[in-house]
């Protein structure tokens, strides 16, 4: 260990603590909880609570309290393991070292750059880990293509929120103000208490979501914070709140719209706020007008006195507070839920302000330089990014780093597609498990490529799958690194990652970009180490380099309030929001340019007991609303499946259903019950709770069974419980964003068991 | 040595396990044995309309309240990790001045 840093004390006799902050693998949101890690002899003894850290305070989920049985799980993936293409599907993987895992990597990169070009080859990122901070450099700057993809439909996570909120705030992703950037956080004299919170399609409490500190919610209800829900399910928060709204999922954009209508209509709003930051007033309010709290609420399945009250109750209690949720995402009507769900915040003026909502520019290495390295990409090259051959989506393409994942599963599929693609590259995605739709078009796809690469921790049925080369990663106390909640978009602070342990035969995400970098476009990658790396990207924002945050650990942004009074918010310096007019435009001037409305509207999900796109024969066959996704707190996505305590806490998939829906369905508590639409099926838990609608269920996401048998065409139990074969291929926005993951239809009925699924 | 008590602020309970992990890893218990177990009342609904659903964590008799820890200058490690911060473990003797400076509602009291 190194010595004389701040960071790492000696206990001697082979013994020292490290003082860090987590990110990944395994995986997990940029929360950059504070830990201190005893280590004795190379190997990690105890993991604790930094009680100095300023966010978490010593506090953890318990994820990382159980970080020791990932770390030395006896599934780990420990060494380079490669495959004969010809055994996918089959557990025949032959250890190798390193050396030759690059040199294959090399050898078949400037074969396919050759035969195909750089765009043959495909890059494929999951969420939430490290690693989304350097993707985009792999696909752009190391391997040269434009093809920086996902498998997500409508880009279904983040990304729509953030886009929205450049085009309609011109800043960085939007949050409450949890004081968190202030060292002396709630006794800071600037913070005021938020009195609501409007938390909207999001438990934060489970899912910590985008290193937004999930618990800082409790921390602010203990002090007075009142809460105003919008939720499909009553969640703990939702049964702790002054107001649950509990619409039926998909119909947030009309909910939105008639929240602003009250606020509008009873003379509820910022005046001053409005007339002097706000673009589109006028029409907005005459396209929100038509949306009465009555219409709504038949659309929404939602009453409208509780609607009123929650509206009256957010616009006149100043300063109050907002936070959204990934249901703003998981909608083809996404960008207009998002778009309204902005103008409540704008309409009441808490933008900005202490105890509303905080806004940031995005700063220079923590959030742009990975997709500013596109730039390395030639033109001619850029040009051959898949995109729709009709033309639509021209708004994903203009705003989004890669292309929209409808679009390159559609090209995938071709007999002859414009590019002749050869190769994969996967970071820490699970793409057939967790986020494709249509999981088994993915892999018929994906297996059309000649070499698919992946870096993970542990084996997965995609990878077993689809995989011919696997790289070990290193886990988050294995490595340095920088941890950036909000992946710099709106960042209280940075935390360093410090190496506690030196890892086995595993390399960090950063180690393997810059030795792959090296190898294949040096003129690109000077540094030789991942602390030089950092340091360098560091010095773009800050005079102070890698070195100096290891040993103060965490690094508190500074901040100021109502920052489009002094110019803070915009590239040019000027007063004023970082969009076309200057203002926080309710009425958007850049949809129309992409072909979508410039206002809000609702539109009914494409799968819904309400839509015109599918007949009567089929609502009445499948006549529940499905919602999916909710999350539970032991597990991240796919991840801690083979967990033995993580697993413990939540050891069967779920399916959430009202007690009479499950009562006239014959189906009782623990049952394993089929889950069907006209897309596809799989087999869930039973549970049964009134948290629900009876109209509607939940069912829970991305399943694996680890304990299965790996080898296809089991793999793991892949399609058993894969609530995401239900849902349909490109339902997606009219920008491309947005993708019907929480809001389709389904029927459910008894099975005796898991293996109904083969029967 | 003092005696002392653990007192849960339950109402602000989450139900987020991190206690019942913590007391697992400290104490090196199997998966079915717990120094504090994390019980669930509700969710219910009053024929007032409101609803209610409690987390309520109860310390068993494997739970020696984190002595070693406490005589190191540190939290126990169930209250060290609790994201709620609504576990304390205090003198005997101050538990009835703690318990007027809480929040009235929904507070345990455990003698382990
Ligand atoms: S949110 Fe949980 S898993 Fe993530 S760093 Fe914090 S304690 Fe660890
Ligand atoms: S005080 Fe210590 S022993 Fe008791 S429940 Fe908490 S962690 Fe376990
Ligand atoms: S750690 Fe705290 S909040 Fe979490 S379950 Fe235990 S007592 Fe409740």
């Amino acid at each position: 260990m190194e010595e004389n840093a701040k960071w790492v004390e000696d206990l001697g006799d082979g013994v020292h603590k490290v003082r860090t902050c987590v990110w990944s693998p395994p995986g997990d949101h940029p929360v950059g909880c504070g830990i201190i890690v005893t280590v004795k002899d190379n190997k990690v003894i105890n993991v604790e609570g930094d009680p100095t850290h300023p966010i978490t305070q010593g506090r953890l989920c318990p994820r990382c309290i159980a970080m020791d049985e990932a770390l030395y799980h006896p599934d780990r993936i420990l060494h380079p393991m490669k495959r004969d293409r010809a055994d996918r599907g089959k557990d025949a993987w032959e250890q190798i070292s390193w050396d030759e895992a690059l040199d294959l990597i090399e050898s078949k990169v400037r074969h396919f750059w050759e035969v195909a070009g750089p765009e043959s080859i495909l890059t494929f990122t999951g969420t939430g880990r490290e690693i989304t901070m350097y993707s985009a450099a792999y696909c752009h700057a190391i391997f040269g293509s434009p093809n920086y993809c996902m498998v997500l439909s409508g880009g279904s996570c983040y990304g729509p929120r953030c886009t929205i909120a450049n085009f309609q705030l011109g800043a960085g992703y939007p949050e409450l103000d949890y004081a968190a950037y202030f060292p002396d956080r709630y006794e800071d004299p600037r913070w005021e208490l938020p009195q609501y919170i409007l938390v909207w399609g999001k438990n934060p409490v489970y899912s910590n979501p985008d290193g937004f500190f999930g618990h800082a919610l409790i921390d602010l209800m203990k002090m007075g914070s009142k809460l105003i829900v919008v939720d499909p399910q009553l969640t703990w928060i939702a049964a702790h709140a002054e107001y649950h709204l509990q619409l039926r999922p998909g119909t947030d954009a009309a909910l939105a719209m008639a929240m602003c209508n009250v606020i509008i209509e009873e003379d509820l709003y910022d005046h001053e706020f409005v007339e002097k930051w706000v673009y589109g007033f006028d029409e907005f309010a005459a396209c929100v007008a038509e949306w009465s709290p009555e219409r709504a609420a038949e659309v929404c399945w939602v009453d409208a006195d509780v609607l009123r009250e929650a509206a009256r109750a957010f616009a006149t209690h100043s300063p109050s507070s907002a936070l959204w949720g990934l249901s703003i995402d998981t909608e083809t009507n996404g960008v207009q839920a998002g778009h309204t769900f902005l103008a409540i915040c704008a309409l009441t003026g808490y933008m900005d302000v202490p105890g509303g909502i905080t806004l940031a520019r995005p700063s220079s290495f923590t959030g742009k330089w990975r997709y500013e390295t596109v730039n390395s990409v030639p033109d001619e090259v850029r040009a051959k990014r898949i995109k729709d051959q009709q033309g639509r989506y021209s708004c994903w393409d203009a705003a989004g780093p890669g292309p929209l994942p409808d679009v390159t599963l559609d090209w995938l599929e071709m007999d002859e597609p414009p590019t002749d693609f050869k190769m994969s590259y996967w970071f820490g995605t699970n793409p057939l498990a967790c986020m494709s739709v249509q999981p088994m078009r993915w892999e018929k796809a994906l297996d059309k490529l000649e070499f698919n690469v992946v870096q993970d921790v542990f084996m997965n049925p995609s990878i077993m799958r689809l995989c011919d080369l696997v790289l070990p990663l290193s886990m988050s106390v294995e490595h340095a690194g920088i941890v950036m909640p909000h992946f710099g978009r709106n960042t209280h602070f940075l935390g360093a990652m410090n190496k506690a342990v030196e890892p086995l035969d595993s390399k960090s995400d950063v180690e393997i970009m810059l030795e792959l970098g090296r190898r294949l476009r040096p003129e690109l990658w000077p540094w030789e180490t991942p602390e030089q790396f950092f340091t360098d990207q560091l010095h773009t924002a800050y005079d102070w380099g890698f070195k100096e945050l290891q040993d103060d650990v965490v690094f508190q942004q500074p901040f100021e309030y109502r920052k489009y009074e002094t110019g803070a918010l915009r590239a040019d310096g000027k007063p004023g929001f970082d969009t076309p007019t200057g203002l926080i435009e309710l009425k958007a001037s850049v949809y129309s340019v992409f072909g979508e409305k410039p206002l809000p509207y609702f539109k009914e999900p494409e799968l819904s007991p309400y839509s015109d796109a599918i007949s009567d024969e089929v609502k009445e066959e499948f006549p529940l609303v499905l919602t999916t996704g909710g999350r539970h707190i032991s597990m991240f996505h796919s991840e801690h499946r083979q967990i033995p305590s993580m697993r413990a806490l939540n050891p069967w998939p779920l399916i959430t259903i009202h007690p009479e829906t499950a009562a006239a369905h014959g189906i009782a508590e623990g049952d394993w019950v089929a889950i069907e639409n006209p897309l596809g099926r799989c087999i869930q838990k039973a549970c049964i709770r009134p948290v629900v609608d009876p109209r509607v269920v939940h069912a829970q996401h991305a399943w694996w069974y680890p304990e299965q048998s790996g080898e296809a065409p089991n793999l793991f139990g892949l399609y058993k419980s894969n609530i995401n074969s239900l849902i349909p291929h490109e339902s997606v926005g009219v920008t491309g964003y947005g993708a019907p993951y929480k809001n389709i239809i389904c029927k459910i009925y008894k099975v005796d068991s898991l293996d109904a699924f083969e029967a | 040595m003092e005696k002392r008590a653990m007192l849960i602020d339950y109402g602000y309970c989450t139900g987020c396990h991190s206690c019942e992990v913590s007391c697992r890893k400290k104490n090196d218990l199997r998966l079915d044995e717990w120094g504090i177990k994390v019980n669930e009342v509700g969710p219910q609904k009053f024929s007032n309309g409101k609803w209610e659903w409690d987390f309520v964590p109860v310390p068993s008799s494997l739970c020696d309240l984190c002595e070693d820890r406490i005589a190191e200058g540190s939290k126990p490690l169930c209250e060290l990790h609790c994201l709620a911060a609504v576990i304390r473990v205090v003198p005997v003797s101050e538990v009835s001045s703690c318990l007027e400076s809480m929040d009235k509602d929904k507070v345990a009291v455990y003698l382990p």
